[in-house]
Parts: structure tokens; sequence; C-alpha cells
């Protein structure tokens, strides 16, 4: 029987490393890929807390955050192409025209 | 260790390999193609939590949907030059400095949980009896029926949103 701790120990692991390719990298494709991936982390640990807890909420849960995380891609991706075509770069530390 | 345990060093020492792979590969589609094995792999440790719908989920969204429209926006856009240049931001070390922190942190804080509360009424043999797809069906449609009726909404704000946002002007 696998413990509970180690799920919630790996989902920890991924978030960090969706957290580390977020505040790392500069092109915007794959930071959008860690907030994927911070996304999924989550998703583990509450199926994991769904499954010992022996309730429904948790699958419950990563069924809305699959939704939202749908939803989230495709906007911003459209607001990535929209932006793409005025500004050819997708580095995100060229992208700074709000800068004072 | 047991045949389980086994089963879950594989996945977890994969899955940790492949989300570095993700976050430190140059080409965004080879990124894209190692997150397309880790969700295979998230798949199959939701199969081994009992959560049979949402491994087919997690394929057909994440690794069928989600990826595909990724690789089509790397597509439209020019990305020849990006493969020349650096792949980190300059402040990059600190970066790594802080997923550190954060994950020994939140390995501290979450390395000796345990499940104290009342536990409900799904458990596997239940839910093997009664069908996985039954009974996520009834919990969604009657416990979570609001929340599944904004998800549609939610969705259709998504689409409407790409649409006005993707499309050429037209003056």
């Amino acid at each position: 029987m696998v413990p509970l701790s180690w799920y919630i120990i790996l989902s920890a692991l991924t978030f960090s490393i969706g957290v580390f390719g977020f505040l790392a990298r500069r092109n915007l494709i794959i930071v959008f890929l860690s907030i994927e991936l911070m996304l999924n982390s989550v998703n583990i640990s509450l199926i994991a807390f769904s499954h010992y807890l022996q309730s429904m909420r948790g699958q419950m849960l990563v069924f809305f955050i699959i939704t939202v995380a749908a939803a989230e891609a495709a906007i911003g991706l459209a607001i990535l192409i929209a932006f793409y075509k005025n500004n050819p770069t997708i580095k995100v530390d060229e992208i700074n025209l709000l800068k004072g | 260790m047991s045949m389980p345990q086994v089963f879950f060093a594989y996945f977890a020492v994969t899955m940790v390999t492949l989300s570095v792979l993700v976050v430190t590969r140059r080409n965004p589609v080879h990124s894209v193609l190692w997150m397309l094995i880790l969700f295979v792999h998230i798949a199959g440790l939701y199969l081994f939590l009992n959560a049979e719908f949402l491994a087919a989920v997690q394929i057909i969204i994440y690794a069928g949907a989600i990826l595909v429209l990724f690789l089509f926006v790397i597509m439209l856009l020019n990305l020849r030059k990006e493969e020349t240049e650096k792949r980190f931001q300059k402040q990059w070390p600190f970066s790594v400095v802080a997923g550190i922190v954060f994950a020994i942190f939140l390995v501290l804080i979450v390395k000796n949980i345990a499940v104290l509360a009342p536990l409900g009424p799904y458990t596997a043999e239940t839910m093997k009896s009664e069908g996985h797809m039954m009974t996520v069906g009834t919990v969604l449609y009657t416990e979570f029926l609001l929340p599944f009726e904004i998800a549609s909404l939610v969705l259709l704000v998504a689409i409407i949103g790409a649409v006005v946002l993707a499309k050429k002007r037209i003056e």
C-alpha cells in the first residue's frame, strides 16, 4: 500500500518544477506549459486525497480544474497570437510595453 | 518494497524527470512532446487512484486537445531564431533557489500527512460494484449540478474570447 504522503510529495515536487519553469523561462509558450504542469500536480494531490478519504469531491474538483485549464489555454494562446501580430516576439523579458 | 510501491516509484521518478525535461528543453515542440508523455503517466497514476473517468479525461482533453492547441500555436508563430538564443532569463539562479526552497517547505509540511477526517462512502469496492462512471455521473449531476452548469458557461466564454482575440481585424 502506497502512503498518502508519497503522492503529496510527488505533487509538491512537480509543482516546484513548474514554479521554476514559470519564473525562469523566456519563452512564453513554455511559461504556459509550466502553468499546465502546476495545475496537473495539484490535480494529482486532489485525486490522492479523494481516494484516501473515499470521497468523490476531489475528483469533481479535478474535473472543473481541467475545464478551467482548457479555457485558460485557449484564451492565453489567443492573446499570445494577437500580441504576436503586433509585436513579433514571445520572450517574456521583451514584452515590456507597460514598463514606465 | 511491495508491488504497488515499485510501480509508484517508477511513476514518481519518471514524472519528475519528465517535468524537468519539459521546463528545460530549448525547442518548444520538444517540451510539448515530453509533456505528452508526462500526461500519459499522470493518467496512469489516476488509474491507480481509482479515478478511471479522470484518466480518460486526462488523455482526451489534455493530451488530445490542449497539447494539440499548443502545437498549432507553435506552428503559427515563427520560432526559428529562438533556437540560437538564451533559454533562461537572467535571474534564473534565483528561480532555481525559489523552486528548491518552495519544494523543501512543501515536503516538510506534507511529509507526515495522514487521513484523519471521517471517511466517505465511496470505497473502491462500492465503486466497482456500482460502476465508476455511474458514481461520477450521479455525484456530478446532483451535488455538483450548479458548478457543472457554470463550467459550461466558462467554456462558452473561452470559445467566444478565443475567436474574438485571434481573428483578423476587418476594418
